[in-house]
């Protein structure tokens, strides 16, 4: 004991303040560790900002510092009459702002465009906002309403009949193909090797044809009966509801759980009918405006929505459609995949605009704008199809054999368990799939259409605007336009897939 | 004692059900009879309706215009073109020059893809948010655009030829687009040519002896200095021999414009400028992705067998990494090719702007001439998927094996 209390060793004075630790944290510690740490990262350090510096700063000096912010014509933006390096000429973008956004619409008309973009947002933004209640409700009228209000407020014009009568035509329409097939077989078979042949099956297929034609026949009468009376539209409107509402009544289940199924119907067509009221459907509608003039952010809007809310079901179809044991099925699926992921847009986009017209009968003219929305709907859904199909393969088997052992059908199977944990794998994927056809209907401008691009290009050439700094103007103004919406989308996208893959970080 | 196995039954109606309706037996026949009643409607439809609107605008069918004369000029060709040659000849010379600009776009897209991916993966923070910064921008803008920025914008407020840029003196830029220099041949070509290939050959013969020697027998030969002499010395020898292979001639101002020296047209520069950088963002986040998908044990792993820093990203992180990043990169440069398309906005002569474009307005043989060029490029990019679902093919099984 007295040996450890002699060796005992108690300090009496403090030790000396050690030096704080470097500091790695704060502008301070950024500077030491990850700009200025070694020589290789000074140089790195210089380089990145000799590189900032020759791009920002001119930018910004062109942007903003030099730039002409008010006049009339061209002479403002010349550096001769400005008295310095002229930078931006914005003068230039207010005045060709209405042709940028609405390109050549009517200027009395434009509430229509500016109402259809509100009601557009309004649909999509708590569509959007994952906290937000009702989203099937949302998603139907976004998908489906909407776009048949939009096309009756930005084009115009009316209906002549409802669903008897657009029934009763296609019927007509299909009829009449079928019985001229079943003709030209039977008239080829007078000069035809396989003569026999030809006539019983072109003789089959006139009798089908006839049968379908008696078959509608009750249809057509109708049809006919409802135009002759004065209040043709809602008399028609009347009867395709009682009719549509009685199929899913009996479809719900009858008297039994019927119930509901008839008070969404009777529903639905009340909502119709308080559309119709109220843009005048019945009596002409608004005036109608011609895709022609249709231009500007418009178009791209217009192009860009119609493309997502088109390219959607086409990418399902397609994507079950190549899952599908069925084998006739599958290949058209795999072959309509990989045509249209095989060829550029623009081919497509000429495809639509001078192969497709030769395709349709020859009274039957499609406008130019529905040309392109086709071909790009084709095009995109294709692409969608094989994001739908990443998600599909993502699904264990043991969710459709589950549901196949509580006896669900295929179809219940898919709609029910299958694609709505599929669509929600890919929800990013199917975003940036957006994103690249929001950037690739800068195309249609190729085929004459006058999108944001289009109309910034022929804004180009008006004379008293022709300055050295027009150019960079017009393409640093749609250039912002552009980023924004995709830069949104995009950030969008990174917010859902960390919202959904929230179980897997840790 | 032993039974045999009893063979299972042949369930012959089963498997032709299988084959001929998949999972869903006879009804999957059915859908099958109706749905190809629909598309034979459908192409019924098509085909008659072709027929007929072909009949009114007064156009043959066929392709029996291919032999007719073009009558159009086209501003670059690589195989020599006039307005009296055929149309098949157009074809071609579209084709070639969508060619080049897409193997110049790829060479270009991806060198500075792998700057940008190494500048975002870069320790320090200024170059990895300069890169961050290119990806955002450049992907956030359609292709489109930033082709008609550097075409109507940029390379239109260049100067005249009279003041054009230089480029260390032996390159001119101007509105009326790029003067390189041009390499002419001389007596000297031939033989120069030949010895380089050989020495090409040689070198890699040798490549795969060594490695072959390496593996086999654990013997490591330097090859370098054979290697070096093979490819660089012996080409040298001959031209100190035959004389010089070529000699560069270099552009010259002469009155308004130059002359000598090569010179590409501005539409090409713009579209091979934008197709590049645009690509090269895509290639960036592709090699990004790849390299940060090698876990970082690999890297310490190797340091703790010895391995050097550089050994053991050429020898296991870059090996690994280009798993990954090779079958994306080809589907880039496959957008690349496809994008170059858009160089029908600018009028750059490839085979949309010249065969799509012009020849379809001049014969209005809409159909056959879409399907060509749709043709052209399906055939591209189904070579190409071919060629990648062997290279995964190959992956898999060096993977399982």
């Amino acid at each position: 004991m007295t040996d450890i209390t002699a060796s005992s060793f108690v300090r009496q004075d403090l030790v000396a303040e050690r030096p704080a630790p470097i500091k790695t944290t704060g502008v301070i510690g950024l500077l030491r560790t990850r700009l200025l740490n070694s020589p290789t990262n000074i140089l790195l350090t210089i380089v990145g900002a000799l590189l900032l510096w020759f791009t920002i700063i001119p930018s910004v000096k062109f942007l903003i510092v030099d730039a002409v912010w008010t006049g009339n014509d061209r002479a403002a933006c010349l550096p001769e009459n400005a008295g310095f390096a002229v930078g931006a000429c914005w003068p230039y973008i207010q005045a060709k702002l209405p042709q940028l956004i609405y390109g050549f619409y009517p200027e009395s008309e434009r509430w229509r465009v500016n109402l259809a973009l509100i009601l557009a947002a309004a649909l999509l933004l708590p569509l959007l906002i994952p906290r937000l209640p009702a989203k099937g409700l949302n998603s139907t009228l976004f998908f489906f309403a909407f776009p048949v209000v939009a096309f009756f407020l930005l084009h115009g014009g009316g209906i002549s009949g409802f669903g008897v009568s657009w029934a009763a035509g296609l019927g007509e329409l299909f009829d009449d193909s079928i019985v001229s097939a079943g003709k030209i077989l039977v008239s080829l078979s007078k000069t035809s090797a396989i003569a026999p042949l030809l006539w019983v099956v072109g003789n089959i297929i006139v009798l089908v044809g006839t049968a379908i034609h008696w078959l509608i026949f009750p249809l057509t009468w109708l049809r006919d009966q409802i135009q002759a009376t004065s209040q043709s539209v809602w008399l028609d409107f009347v009867i395709t509801t009682a009719f549509v509402s009685l199929i899913a009544f009996f479809l719900g289940g009858g008297m039994r759980s019927g119930g509901r199924a008839l008070a969404w119907s009777i529903a639905t067509f009340v909502a119709i009918a308080v559309v119709i009221k109220l843009m005048g459907l019945d009596h002409g509608g608004l005036p109608i405006v011609g895709t022609n003039l249709w231009g500007g952010l418009l178009v791209t809007l217009v192009v860009s929505v119609t493309g997502i809310v088109t390219s959607l079901p086409i990418g399902i179809a397609l994507a079950l459609g190549r899952r599908a044991s069925i084998p006739l099925i599958r290949i058209f699926s795999i072959a309509f995949i990989e045509f249209w992921r095989g060829v550029p847009l623009i081919t497509v986009l000429f495809f639509a605009t001078y192969m497709l017209p030769l395709f349709l009968p020859g009274n039957f003219s499609v406008d130019g704008l529905v040309r392109a929305l086709i071909g790009i709907a084709l095009f995109t859904g294709a692409y969608q199809a094989e994001n739908v199909r990443g998600g599909l393969a993502a699904i264990p088997r043991g969710q459709s054999e589950a549901a196949a052992a509580l006896g669900l059908s295929w179809w219940r199977t898919t709609s029910l368990i299958v694609l709505p944990q599929a669509l929600r794998h890919v929800i990013p994927n199917l975003v940036n799939s957006f994103i690249s056809l929001f950037k690739d209907t800068s195309l249609v401008s190729i085929v004459a259409l006058f999108d944001l691009l289009g109309s910034l290009r022929a804004s180009f050439s008006d004379p008293k605007w022709s300055t050295p700094s027009t150019a960079f103007t017009g393409f640093a103004f749609a250039g912002v336009i552009y980023f924004l919406f995709c830069f949104g989308m995009s950030r969008y996208s990174l917010f859902v897939e960390r919202r959904l893959n929230a179980h897997r970080r840790n | 004692m032993s039974t045999e196995a009893r063979k299972p039954p042949l369930q012959i109606a089963l498997k032709i059900r299988r084959l001929l309706g998949g999972k869903a037996g006879w009804n999957g026949v059915a859908v099958q009879f109706a749905f190809a009643a629909v598309l034979g409607w459908i192409a019924y439809e098509i085909v008659s309706n072709a027929r007929a609107n072909l009949e009114n605008q007064h156009i043959a069918a066929g392709f029996g215009f291919l032999r007719n004369n073009a009558g159009f000029d086209v501003n670059q060709t690589l195989i020599s073109y006039t307005g009296s040659d055929t149309f098949l000849r157009v074809f071609v010379v579209g084709l070639l020059n969508t060619l080049v600009v897409s193997v110049v776009g790829i060479v270009f897209s991806t060198l500075i893809g792998f700057i940008v991916a190494l500048c975002r993966l870069s320790p320090n923070w200024l170059v990895s948010r300069v890169g961050e910064l290119y990806v955002e921008l450049i992907r956030n803008l359609p292709l489109l655009f930033q082709i008609l920025f550097w075409y109507l914008a940029v390379l239109a407020a260049l100067p005249n030829p009279r003041q054009s840029i230089s480029l260390f003196g032996i390159a001119f830029i101007s509105n009326r687009g790029l003067v390189i220099p041009q390499p002419i041949g001389q007596a000297g070509l031939d033989p120069f040519l030949v010895v380089l290939a050989f020495g090409a050959v040689a070198a890699l013969a040798l490549r795969i002896y060594a490695r072959r020697a390496l593996f086999l027998r654990g013997q490591r030969i330097h090859i370098w200095p054979w290697v070096l002499g093979l490819v660089i010395g012996l080409p040298l020898v001959t031209m100190a021999v035959f004389g010089l292979p070529f000699t560069v001639e270099l552009p010259q101002l002469k009155g308004f414009n130059f002359a000598g020296g090569a010179r590409i047209i501005p539409e090409f520069v713009a579209l091979t400028l934008a197709l590049s950088t645009y690509t090269a963002a895509f290639i960036a986040e592709i090699v990004r992705a790849g390299i940060l998908s090698v876990h970082a044990g690999q890297m310490e792993a190797g340091a703790s067998l010895g391995l050097s820093r550089g050994t053991t990203l050429r020898l296991i992180v870059v090996p690994q990494a280009m798993r990954v990043i090779v079958p994306p990169l080809t589907n880039q440069y496959l957008n690349l090719t496809k994008n170059s398309s858009l160089a029908v906005a600018i009028g750059y002569p490839d085979l949309v702007s010249v065969f799509a474009g012009t020849s379809l307005s001049q014969t209005g043989q809409a159909i056959e001439i879409i399907a060509m060029t749709m043709g052209v490029y399906l055939l591209i990019s189904l070579v190409t998927s071919g060629a990648m679902s062997i290279y995964g093919w190959r992956i898999s099984r060096s993977l399982g094996a």
